[in-house]
């Protein structure tokens, strides 16, 4: 195979993706009786105001960490459905310990690495609960995670009141503020009227490493060696309890990063009722769409982000907000299809092209039946 | 539930696993999508749109003067509109759920309904998504602004921060919020925002007077009461309900159960799950149950009808909502939160050139809340449910507002 024919065969499946998504997006909006040229002008008129921008790059970066901490567990095999108790609890209990009286005397980047550490460590013993389960009783991470899930909204539930953790504010519930110097400043951006998160830096370096763990370390490659075959890697002498347990930590305290951009760089310097719930999920979907590469990642956070904020201006433009969501889930589903798709083309073409090699060498031998091998 | 990938299995197999996996995780997805939905972060319980809303369709601002009869201690006279109509320029930002979700969102667009049909203009309608941020919101309220409204309605406390951030930025544009009154609060850094008016409600007021008509109807001296969401907001509700029924009857107790916590905001809208609770309520002994669910009343209603129990709506007059009507004979009253004369109001008070500002209480006195009396089953106890509504009213009985 050729290197050109090898890079359009990498791109063909993104793109068919997106084709196929814009024809089933297109047919739906015919038939519900909306515009497609109208719904389309929407979308891409939205991003002609600075302010949608930035706001779908601040809400990539935290789908971003969100699809990182999932792919870990993905490498692995490892379904870690729990992000999202991971990263709410976390977020919770990181919003309560920054917005602590004690820590108004530290200086400014202690008490940012502390709010980022105590973040991480939540979500690590969170996720390391399931860990435990796992190894030690093997119980399925997808049950435990789901219904850790379940036992973190209960626990915040909890904590988030007056009089334990929270403080009230008119109707709602919300941790102590955090008071300035504990939060991060934001990055103008010219003719916007929101900031660039500056922890997009750290969704950065959090990519780079994901991406030199797996690549570049013997604990990336026994990640990656478990998760292909279990069998071999207890063969090559890998522990594989040892792997579940630290993937499943490493996965959690990525996932207790999640809610930080908006904790310490959106406005409300809290958690409350309204912190945005569900991205644990989102990013399940995002590390599928991404098929867990760093890079891929970032498109596809970039994608799910981009079209999650233009639901205010197809709302204007009189095309139900669901439409966002039909575009979500059909392009999650034409690219697992369209890599699929591709996947198997390319063994085609490989067996043909073994099939070439071995007739030309073996010319006494029926080339069908050395093919059909 | 199998997504682990064999490895080792025909390669056709992993297709289908992964494909799997696509599917699963779309459905995770959603499912965190949905566990806001139909509610609202913020929305108070409330029931179908029905026809009883005040002034419903009129043309002529002298009609809407009149109020239901249904309703016994029903919506107040609506402001009139005497200024020039066409100037007026409606934008409106909803919770989740939006139009149609059968509650909240949907007793804010009545009002939003009655100013258009008087001849305001709408400029539009836009909703909220369950996986929101701020920042999204506040993008909300700007597109709306900037799309040339100068009246721009948000609807559900959660708009608080958005409406602080982008208030300032648009001076000549009047914004509400219902159901916050932090920007409001005089004594905030800052002082309140100019342009910003805050629409609260008296949950806690009507709720008590349907939990006095609870205790004077209950034979067993056992009452339920089913919040959505465990949020401070519904909290109120039980509260008032609670002090309601102990001012009653001493000895009757109420049991308190929610059915999500936030932020699973599903409980404003799973009757499954609403029935079930109230069916354990009734089968414990309880005769009345007060549904502060939204539209899980719907299940709390169908467990009172099986049991021969009563069950008490929320927010709107629930004996007159078209999808309630298979149940309307078990409905004993309902708590009516008139948050469409709050919508009205402030849209009046842009028409007539004076927009409202600050923090505007709904309470019994103006009406915002107070008891139905469709279906006459509160009939016979009318004077001590309006002797109660007075002692409210004089400031004789203070009712509290926080559960403790």
């Amino acid at each position: 195979m050729t290197n050109s024919r090898r890079f359009w065969l990498a791109v063909a499946a993104p793109l068919g993706a997106l084709v196929v998504a814009f024809i089933v997006t297109t047919l739906v909006l015919l038939l519900t009786g909306s515009n497609p040229f109208d719904a389309y002008a929407a979308l891409g008129g939205a991003f002609k105001t600075p302010r949608i921008v930035v706001n779908t790059v601040n809400t990539a970066t935290t789908y971003y960490l969100a699809a990182v901490a999932v792919a870990i567990g993905f490498k692995m095999n490892l379904f870690n459905i729990g992000v999202d108790g991971q990263y709410r609890l976390a977020a919770m209990l990181a919003a309560a310990f920054a917005g602590g009286a004690f820590m108004s005397g530290l200086p400014s980047v202690l008490r940012i690495i502390l709010t980022l550490a105590a973040a991480m460590a939540v979500g690590a013993a969170w996720a390391g609960i399931a860990a435990f389960l796992k190894a030690t009783r093997g119980v399925s991470e997808v049950i435990s995670t789901i219904m850790l899930n379940a036992i973190a909204t209960a626990l915040i539930a909890y904590l988030l009141a007056p009089g334990r953790l929270a403080i009230a504010q008119g109707n709602n519930v919300l941790t102590q503020p955090i008071t300035e110097g504990g939060y991060l400043p934001n990055i103008d951006i010219p003719g916007s009227s929101s900031q660039l998160y500056t922890l997009i830096f750290l969704a950065a370096l959090v990519g780079l490493g994901y991406w030199w763990v797996l690549n570049r370390t013997v604990f990336g490659f026994s990640i990656k060696a478990t998760g292909l075959s279990e069998t071999s890697a207890v063969a090559s002498g890998i522990s594989v309890k040892r792997m579940v347990v630290s993937a499943m930590l490493l996965s959690g305290a990525i996932a207790g990063l999640v809610g930080m951009p908006e904790l310490l760089n959106g406005d409300t310097h809290a958690y409350s009722l309204n912190f945005p719930a569900g991205i644990g999920f989102t990013g399940i979907a995002i590390a599928l769409l991404g098929r867990n590469h760093p890079v891929g990642m970032v498109f596809s956070a970039l994608l799910w982000s981009a079209l999650d904020s233009s639901s205010n201006s197809l709302q204007g433009a009189g095309v139900p907000k669901e439409l966002v969501t039909i575009m979500q889930g059909v392009m999650l589903f034409a690219v697992v299809i369209a890599y699929e798709v591709v996947r198997r083309y390319r063994l085609v073409l490989e067996q043909k092209a073994v099939a070439r090699t071995l007739a030309a060498a073996r010319t006494t031998g029926d080339p069908n039946e050395v093919a059909a091998r | 539930m199998t997504v682990r990938i064999e490895r080792n299995g025909s390669r056709r197999f992993r297709a289908a696993a992964l494909a799997g996996t696509a599917a699963l995780a779309l459905v995770l997805s959603a499912c965190g999508s949905d566990n806001n939905a139909g509610s609202g972060t913020t929305s108070a319980p409330t029931s179908a749109p029905t026809s009883e809303s005040p002034a419903a369709t009129s043309e002529s601002p002298a009609a809407t003067s009149e109020s239901p009869a249904a309703t016994g201690s029903g919506a107040p006279p609506a402001v009139e509109m005497t200024g020039d109509k066409a100037a007026v320029k409606v934008g409106m930002a909803y919770d989740v759920g939006g139009r149609g979700d059968q509650s909240f969102n949907d007793s804010a667009a009545r009002g939003l309904d009655k100013a258009k049909a008087a001849g305001v203009t709408i400029v539009n309608e836009i909703e909220a998504t369950a996986t929101d941020t701020d920042a999204q919101r506040e993008d909300r309220l700007r597109q709306l602004a900037e799309g040339g409204a100068n009246v721009v309605i948000a609807v559900g406390f959660a708009y608080e921060p958005a409406l602080a951030k982008a208030a300032p930025d648009y001076p000549d544009v009047h914004f509400a919020i219902i159901d916050d009154a932090t920007l409001c609060d005089p004594a905030a850094k800052g002082g309140p925002v100019k342009n910003v008016a805050c629409l609260t409600f008296a949950e806690e007021q009507g709720s008590y007077l349907v939990g006095v008509a609870a205790a004077l109807k209950s034979k067993t001296g056992k009452i339920g009461f089913v919040g959505g969401v465990n949020t401070p907001l519904i909290q109120k509700f039980q509260a008032g309900f609670e002090a309601g029924v102990k001012a009653t009857k001493a000895d009757d107790t109420v049991t308190p159960k929610y059915i999500t916590e936030p932020p699973d905001f599903s409980g404003f809208n799973d009757p499954g799950k609403g029935e079930t609770i109230a069916k354990g309520m009734y089968d414990g002994g309880s005769d009345i149950v007060y549904a502060a669910a939204g539209g899980s009343g719907a299940g709390v209603f169908k467990a009172a009808k099986a049991a021969k129990g009563w069950g008490i709506g929320v927010d709107s007059d629930q004996y007159n909502a078209p999808t309630l009507s298979a149940v309307k004979d078990v409905i004993l009253t309902s708590m009516v939160k008139n948050v469409d004369v709050a919508v009205w109001d402030d849209i009046a008070g842009a028409v007539n050139g004076k927009p409202l500002t600050g923090q505007h209480v709904y309470d019994l006195k103006v009406g915002g809340v107070g008891y139905a009396t469709s279906g006459g089953f509160v009939d016979d106890i009318v004077p001590q449910l309006e002797a109660a509504k007075a002692k409210i009213i004089s400031g004789e009985i203070k009712v509290p507002s926080t559960v403790g």
